[in-house]
């Protein structure tokens, strides 16, 4: 049976875009699309990268939409030490600060470079199954349901992760193994434009309060607090309120933008292919769960993703079977680095204030030089092997 | 579900967090399907507190 389409890509995120570009850089009829009126907005990203990151996924830096570069990271301890990672040779978790309202634009425009079509304000509301096998979604576009099939569709809907519960391939998160967020975009800021700041402690509960510089005196702060540890409705941005107030450095600022959403902080899906269905990005819950990072996870699955694709449209087999290549692809590339880091998370969250204070503590006499999750779990595992004990061997 | 739009910041957290595939984001309307059994957790996690329960009728 011919169908509309061989590939349609549901969401036009980052994952979504590098998906449907390799897809349709090796000859496939890609459709994908975005339920937004705008790609790359509304946004919700702290917006921090590496440069390695995008190297590992073949983008090439574009000044248009690097916001600033950094010189490091800093850690700061709930008594307020400072762990400082410096860094010119930008490492593996930060390392620059992107513009993703011109970065999410910048990759969709590559997807239709190669022939993607792309539809805005084209939901989808389920998908179409015959004999198990995903054959197509349908939806709303611009206010008109729609039918289309394909030969495999594409879960790029991000934390929401839907497409791939209506196929039936469970996505159901723990209340432990997500994190709530909010954040502003605030100018009049006093802090260091050249540093990404992470702030530890029950000033966000299971979480982190970061700071990452967007040129001059603007920089996003926001704050991610594990749902397991909220008691009250809108107490994330309570959080993030009552700790800009305090600040110094930041209670002379005031807001240009505020944005919401959630992480995943999980280990990654069991399962990201079925017949006929490819999950990538968020949606696979692949966002590392020690940073709360996903661009680069997310355009690495797509990477990978998009090239089993073509391979599938060549061969005209579009069955789980096939598609495995992809799920065994990303694993190989990331699933033992995030299951270590989500041991870790799960180790970090049970420490007090005062134990955090002294690991950042140490971890300052130590020096780290090179600013990865992996480097400072190292320089942890000599100080204070205990807290790493049940992972020691991913080290 | 009540919904105050004057908070909500169609993020989406509620929608992946559900449990049940019960709410719907369409760009910027949520809604809630009979799916929803009423278990809270889209109420905890909405950043802004924009979710309530409603006595049921």
């Amino acid at each position: 049976m011919k169908t509309d389409y061989d590939v349609i890509v549901v969401g036009a995120g980052p994952a979504g875009s590098m998906t449907a570009m390799h897809a349709a850089k090796g000859g496939a009829r890609v459709l994908m699309i975005e339920k937004r009126q705008e790609i790359g907005s509304s946004l919700r990203c702290a917006e921090g990268i590496s440069k390695k990151g995008l190297d590992k996924v073949e983008i090439q830096v574009d000044r248009r939409w690097v916001s600033s570069e950094v010189a490091g990271a800093k850690i700061v301890s709930p008594n307020g030490s400072v762990f400082r990672i410096d860094e010119r040779q930008a490492g593996d978790e930060v390392g620059m600060v992107l513009e993703r309202h011109l970065f999410d634009k910048a990759i969709a425009a590559k997807a239709a470079h190669v022939g993607v079509e792309i539809k805005l304000k084209c939901s989808a509301t389920d998908v179409i199954m015959e004999k198990g096998k995903v054959v197509g979604i349908k939806g709303i576009d611009n206010g008109e349901p729609y039918k289309l099939t394909a030969g495999c569709v594409v879960a790029a809907d991000g934390y929401e992760s839907q497409v791939a519960r209506w196929a039936g391939v469970e996505t159901k998160l723990k209340p432990g193994d997500i994190t709530t967020c909010f954040q502003y975009r605030m100018t009049n800021l006093k802090t260091e434009p050249d540093y990404c700041e992470f702030i530890l402690g029950s000033t966000a509960p299971g979480g982190y309060v970061w700071v990452f510089p967007k040129g001059d005196d603007t920089a996003n702060v926001g704050i991610g607090v594990l749902l397991s540890k909220l008691k009250r409705p809108g107490e994330v941005k309570a959080y993030l309120d009552k700790f800009i107030k305090k600040d110094p450095r930041l209670n002379c600022g005031q807001p240009l933008e505020a944005l919401a959403g959630a992480v995943s902080v999980s280990v990654p899906l069991e399962k990201t292919v079925a017949d006929g269905l490819m999950i990538v990005g968020d949606a696979a819950r692949v966002i590392d769960p020690i940073t709360g990072g996903g661009i680069a996870n997310g355009c690495m699955t797509g990477f990978i993703g998009g090239k089993v694709l073509a391979k599938c449209v060549e061969a005209n087999d579009f069955s789980e079977k096939m598609l495995m290549e992809y799920d065994a692809g990303w694993r190989e590339n990331m699933e033992e680095r995030l299951y270590r880091n989500w041991m870790a998370k799960e180790k970090f969250l049970t420490l007090s204030d005062q134990t955090l204070d002294s690991v950042i503590d140490t971890l300052s006499t130590a020096g780290v030089d090179k600013m990865s999750v992996f480097n400072i779990l190292k320089a942890i595992k000599e100080k204070h092997p205990e807290l790493v004990k049940e992972f020691e061997d991913l080290i | 579900m009540k919904v105050n739009i004057d908070k909500c910041m169609h993020c989406g957290a509620c929608v992946g967090t559900c449990p049940q595939n019960a709410v719907y984001l369409n760009d910027v309307v949520l809604t809630f399907n009979e799916r929803c059994n009423r278990c809270g957790l889209c109420v905890k996690t909405c950043p802004v507190g924009a979710l309530k329960l409603e006595a049921k009728a």
